[in-house]
């Protein structure tokens, strides 16, 4: 591989350190009683409101229907993920340096399975929130269930709520892309 | 002499007459009502916002009215001089400091004119200032909160009519006092005389309150004045920055049947005051400090939101006698109400309320007369001007019983005629009137947003009425004072809104709502609740007792309280509930009501504490619960607090959450 490409490799592992900085994943929710929406966004190791009081105010939502509060101290994925993205930074920038290309094929494998696992995971996580209500919940609509969707929008009672990627997930996608391109580009070589 | 008298008093009476028989040959030429489009032009659609805000002084109810301009909606009332059930204010510990006086305790108050802070001459939407006319005190409203933060005192004063109007910068608020009473030479102390000695012993005094950054307010110097009774007053701008003027009437120094006695006066005087001079005497301490008990009562959130009351013992009294420049007499005809400096600062004019003119005076004449000193004479040591010489012109013909004038962006002024109920559009350079609408009835006050600033908004007036007689449904003998909108947008005034407004309203300011919106506080941050009793959460609930103090340490969250459930309290202990609201959220209060508590609930903002002492006198099991509806379980908000005999060895125990 040349410098050229090796450089490229580099960047596709070094931009993700971007991660760390942005939200990931972010769900909106619009309704009659929060005029200006409220909603949270997913970072690498932490769930945040959107505004400073949301997740306490989505709490409070959710506690008349009996889901499990969100408390990002309890998430375990949340401690694993930070150290999920240093690795691929490390072994993205060690494959740069010793420019052997197969690795890229490697280190973009296991990108994508983490990725992968990584949506899976976030399914489940929605599916047991809004599955597992305490059956001492003070309102209970028979056969309703407040699992948010996964990617786009859902009707929920009264309630609209969007699931949509955010910054730090493009940036993922940024950084598979140059290095595919470089796996593909020094094919040549 | 008493014949004459008669005469004289009798003549306006013919003339009201007149004009009623007048008003009624022109009802039918549309006057009386309002047009379809004028219902356009004040509508403002579901989920809009006003222009403008509207801050409605409640005279006799002691507070605040706020009210949305073009709708007339009445949006919120804020409670400042009297107690308020409805929240607490007065009745909670941590507001019962700001009713606190020289005189204990004063649970009312009769609150007149309103006055938005200033930069630059121009209303700036960081506070509202309102002054207390019975037991005489200026409070400080923030508009980031809409809540009274400070409250002070004005000592040697005997109501507090001339007040709160504001320098351009907001350097200063002032203070007249309306009654003069009997004050000794030296210290100003009220005496114990005979009322007759009115001439002899009575005096008034001028207050300026100095305003910090902050707006923490503090008397730096009172004026003392001839006895008479003043008004009202505005401070100059422009080219008259520096000075302030003050109406006074009863420069006869009358002391019964006012009515009569203290209208025999052709001219009386506005007082000029310059009060620049005056700060620069007070900064080199000249005049001379006096006892002058007052209080100082402030909140502040950033300090725990727990009301102080701070005794200040002194004041600075400085006196015209024997300071050179510092007041003159302007003569005014005749028993002058209003005074209301034009936006340029050039003209003074005043509502002679028995004059058939409205006098202007010049401002630059008046600086001309005072270098020739042009002094017809003196009063009681106080140099008088030549009424000729300070004149710029006088209104003819501006109706009967002209009482106040404020300004447009375009030269014109608009007086109200109390006595013929109407509002008079006039020229400021040529005094020639160009306008004039009725109203209904009896206008007292009248407000333009920023009408008595530098920048008016020359869009909407509004005229205060005393009288409302058949504009709304009736309520037996009493009805709400009626509001008037009036657009003064075009060349004629046009009547678009009657709206009812509560106690009796005096002045009235208003602001572009954009000047206030931005910098709203929608809750109190948890973290930052500095409160000394304060459970910030549901971990630090607890019930303390204390002798026969009990605290309890409780929160509110939807939907329940934590603790619920107490028990261990005695009859004659003092309980003192302390009840933070855990929410973060925008306009979610919780209240907390107890039965038989002999104050009020307590309605506690997100992020804060209230306090509410209860005196429990029976044995029994009493409830007490959430009374704001907060959310879908708002109903099941409530709990129980047992309360055993005062012998009784029931220890303090209590729980939330289980059954
Ligand atoms: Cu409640």
């Amino acid at each position: 591989m040349d410098t050229k490409k090796r450089i490229s490799m580099g960047v596709a592992a070094l931009i993700l350190i971007g991660v760390y900085f942005v939200p990931i994943w972010s769900i909106s929710m619009d309704a009659p009683q929060y005029p200006e929406g409220i909603g949270m966004n997913i970072t690498v190791d932490n769930i945040q409101g959107k505004e400073k009081n949301d997740l306490q105010n989505i709490n409070g939502l959710n506690h008349y229907i009996g889901m499990k509060e969100i408390n990002p101290d309890s998430i375990p994925e949340l401690k694993i993920m930070p150290f999920i993205f240093g690795f691929l930074i490390i072994s993205g920038v060690v494959i740069a340096i010793v420019g052997d290309r197969k690795w890229i094929l490697f280190w973009l494998g296991i990108f994508v399975l983490l990725a992968i696992a990584g949506l899976v995971d976030f399914y489940i996580w929605g599916y047991d929130y809004g599955h597992n209500l305490n059956p001492d919940a003070p309102i209970k609509v028979p056969g309703m269930t407040y699992q948010p969707p996964l990617l786009g929008s859902k009707q929920l009672l009264n309630i609209n709520a969007t699931s949509l990627p955010h910054i730090g997930f493009y940036i993922s996608l940024l950084s598979m892309g140059i290095a595919g391109t470089v796996w593909w580009k020094s094919k040549e070589d | 002499m008493s014949k004459m008298l008669k005469k004289s008093l009798l003549w306006p009476f013919a003339v009201v007459a007149a004009i009623g028989f007048l008003s009624m040959g022109c009802s039918s030429n549309g006057e009386f009502g309002s047009s379809s489009d004028a219902a356009e032009k004040v509508y403002v659609a579901p989920g809009e916002h006003d222009e403008f805000y509207g801050f409605f002084s409640g005279g006799y109810n002691g507070q605040l009215g706020v009210y949305g301009l073009p709708s007339g909606r009445h949006i919120f009332t804020i409670p400042v001089f009297s107690q308020a059930a409805v929240n607490g204010w007065g009745y909670n510990e941590e507001t019962k400091p700001m009713f606190q006086t020289s005189d204990g305790f004063v649970p009312w108050g009769d609150a007149h004119h309103p006055e938005l802070s200033q930069t630059n001459g121009e209303t700036d939407g960081r506070w509202v200032f309102i002054n207390e006319n019975n037991t005489p005190r200026i409070a400080r409203i923030g508009l980031d909160e809409f809540r009274t933060q400070e409250i002070i005192e004005i000592p040697n004063s005997a109501g507090n009519h001339a007040s709160s109007f504001v320098t351009p910068n907001t350097e200063y608020v002032t203070a007249a006092t309306r009654f003069s009473v009997p004050m000794d030479e030296d210290n100003l102390q009220n005496m114990d005389v005979s009322i007759d000695s009115y001439k002899d012993n009575f005096q008034g005094t001028i207050s300026f309150i100095k305003v910090s950054d902050e707006g923490h307010m503090n008397i730096d110097f009172q004026i003392r004045m001839p006895g008479f009774n003043y008004d009202l007053s505005h401070s100059g701008k422009g080219p008259s920055d520096g000075w302030a003027f003050f109406t006074s009437y009863n420069s006869e120094e009358a002391h019964t049947m006012l009515e009569i006695n203290a209208s025999k006066n052709d001219k009386d005087y506005i007082a000029a005051i310059n009060w620049e001079k005056a700060a620069e005497y007070a900064a080199n301490g000249e005049g001379k400090m006096i006892p002058g008990e007052h209080y100082r009562n402030y909140i502040d959130h950033e300090e725990g939101g727990v009301a102080k009351s701070e005794l200040i013992e002194e004041v600075r009294v400085l006196d015209p006698r024997e300071l050179d420049g510092l007041v003159y007499f302007l003569p005014t005809p005749k028993s002058p109400h209003g005074v209301d400096v034009d936006p340029s600062g050039r003209y003074i004019a005043a509502g002679g309320k028995l004059s058939t003119v409205i006098p202007v005076h010049s401002f630059d004449k008046m600086m001309t007369a005072i270098e020739n000193e042009d002094f017809e004479g003196e009063e009681q040591g106080i140099p008088v001007l030549n009424y000729e010489s300070i004149l710029h012109g006088e209104v003819e013909n501006p109706g009967l019983g002209p009482l106040h004038t404020e300004f447009d962006d375009k030269g014109n002024a608009y007086t109200t005629a109390f006595i013929s109920s109407e509002i008079v559009k006039w020229d400021v350079e040529t005094l020639e009137v160009v306008d004039r609408i009725d109203v209904y009835y009896s206008p007292g006050h009248l407000m333009i947003p920023g009408g008595d600033s530098q920048n008016p908004d020359g869009k909407y007036l509004v005229a205060l009425n005393k009288i409302t007689k058949d504009r709304y449904l009736p309520t037996g003998p009493e009805m709400f004072h009626s509001a008037q909108l009036i657009d003064i947008s075009g060349e004629k005034m046009q009547l678009l809104l009657d709206f009812p407004t509560e106690g009796e309203p005096h002045y009235a300011q208003g602001i572009a709502a954009e000047k206030v919106k931005e910098n709203q506080k929608r809750f109190y941050e948890i973290e930052g609740n500095n409160h000394p009793h304060a459970a910030k959460s549901e971990k630090e609930t607890r019930v303390e007792r204390d002798g026969n103090e009990v605290h309890v340490y409780m929160t509110t969250i939807r939907s329940h309280f934590a603790p619920d459930n107490i028990e261990g309290i005695k009859v004659g202990d003092e309980v003192y509930f302390h009840v933070t609201n855990l929410e973060q959220d925008w306009d979610v209060p919780h209240g907390f009501a107890m039965k038989g508590a002999n104050n009020a609930e307590l309605l506690i903002m997100p992020g804060e504490t209230m306090t509410l002492k209860w005196e429990p006198k029976k044995v029994g099991v009493f409830p007490f619960y959430c009374t704001d509806f907060c959310s879908a379980l708002h109903q099941e908000m409530q709990g129980y607090v047992r309360v055993s005999s005062e012998d009784s060895d029931v220890e303090v125990s209590y729980s939330t959450g289980q059954s």
